[in-house]
């Protein structure tokens, strides 16, 4: 065998290993049945010791327009994207304009907010994107539950 | 014979794609895998491609699950326990098919919620701006009606324009597979907004074929 052919098997094997390994990555990140448009935000949470934070999007969006807090705040479209540390929180921006114990509970209840499961990364739930790439977890509906959202 | 073996790798590869992909739809792993083990030694691509399967049917997933079993909130946290569950509030709200399972315009234009316009005013009103903009779209597929009344009902202006849209009709390329990818109308629908599976919420004006040079539709 030449050398050049040995060299390709060998790229051959490696790259099978490491469509292997990311396979498993993408098959291992457990189901998704999350809430649609929940957001997991875990920028600085696993390293600092607390569970991630999960964002509720319908939660919100029953009680204010998106405008509230994605012009008036300046929360970016983003997960993730706005980098926000409790000392923001605290000081009363993002979270923090409403959670301060006027308009809505205040920062001192941690456990309501950061209530993620430890490791879970920073990411928007039930996205199409997130369907398209990594249909992983997928639940079929039983026949009383479909008939039940199809009513 | 040592050209056929260099090969290997990759047939390996085509069938474990195979597998995979079977699997991910809730296949029988093994009995796929069997099936699949004399096409890749074939290592055809024609039966290669067979094999690749998004999930374009876009299966539906449970959904509206309580936050201690939808996977991501940690049921050993007792503040799980303390958060609504989605069910709960959608309550007798008219249902959808997709996202959230509630339709949230028809919701606000019910009048079954009132989310506030302001942080902290609850009588603020929002500024609704009534604008619908057609774009015409070279597939077979009926043209968008963009409506601005639907949208400016939740959202500012400055939300989408000039970052996402530039505001003017025909200056911006838009394509679905910009959408799909989360990117122009994407930034929302399919995150947030109802997603794109949903074709005819959009794509919702019969094109005119007499004006309309290569329309599809008779």
């Amino acid at each position: 065998m030449s050398e050049k052919n040995k060299a390709s098997r060998v790229g051959g094997w490696l790259l099978l290993l490491v469509v292997m390994v990311m396979t498993i990555g993408v098959v291992g990140t457990g189901t998704a049945r999350a809430e649609y448009a929940d957001v997991v935000i875990n920028n600085y949470s696993d390293e600092q010791g607390m569970r991630p934070v999960v964002f509720p999007h319908w939660f919100h969006r029953l009680r204010f327009r998106c405008k509230v807090c994605h012009a008036d705040l300046g929360f970016k479209f983003q997960a993730g994207g706005n980098k926000i540390k409790m000392s923001n929180i605290i000081e009363g921006e993002f979270c923090g304009a409403c959670h301060n114990g006027e308009v809505a509970w205040s920062a001192e209840n941690c456990d309501m907010c950061h209530s993620g499961k430890e490791g879970t990364k920073t990411m928007v739930h039930g996205s199409t994107v997130q369907g398209l790439v990594s249909p992983v977890g997928i639940q079929k509906f039983t026949k009383d539950e479909k008939s039940q959202y199809e009513k | 014979m040592n050209t056929k073996w260099s090969k290997a790798p990759f047939a390996v590869l085509i069938m474990l794609s195979f597998v995979i992909t079977f699997a991910t739809a809730n296949e029988g792993l093994a009995q796929q895998g069997d099936k699949a083990a004399p096409a890749a030694a074939v290592a055809k691509p024609k039966q290669a491609t067979k094999g690749v399967m998004f999930n374009r049917l876009m299966k539906r997933t449970k959904s509206n699950l309580p936050p201690d079993q939808d996977g991501i909130h940690d049921p050993e946290n007792e503040g799980t326990y303390m958060l609504q569950p989605p069910k709960e509030a959608f309550q007798g709200m008219p249902r959808a098919i997709t996202g959230n399972r509630v339709d949230w315009v028809k919701m606000m234009t019910d009048g079954l919620i009132s989310p506030r316009a302001d942080r902290l005013d609850p009588n603020a009103e929002q500024e609704i701006f009534e604008f619908d903009v057609i774009r015409e779209v070279r597939g077979s597929m009926p043209d968008v009606m963009f409506p601005h009344d639907k949208h400016t009902a939740w959202l500012a202006c400055e939300n989408c324009h000039d970052d996402i849209f530039i505001p003017q009709v025909g200056a911006n390329q838009l394509s679905m597979a910009l959408i799909l990818t989360g990117q122009k109308c994407g930034v929302c629908h399919g995150k947030v907004a109802f997603p794109v599976t949903e074709c005819r919420k959009c794509h919702s004006v019969k094109k005119d074929t007499m004006t309309k040079k290569g329309a599809v539709n008779k």
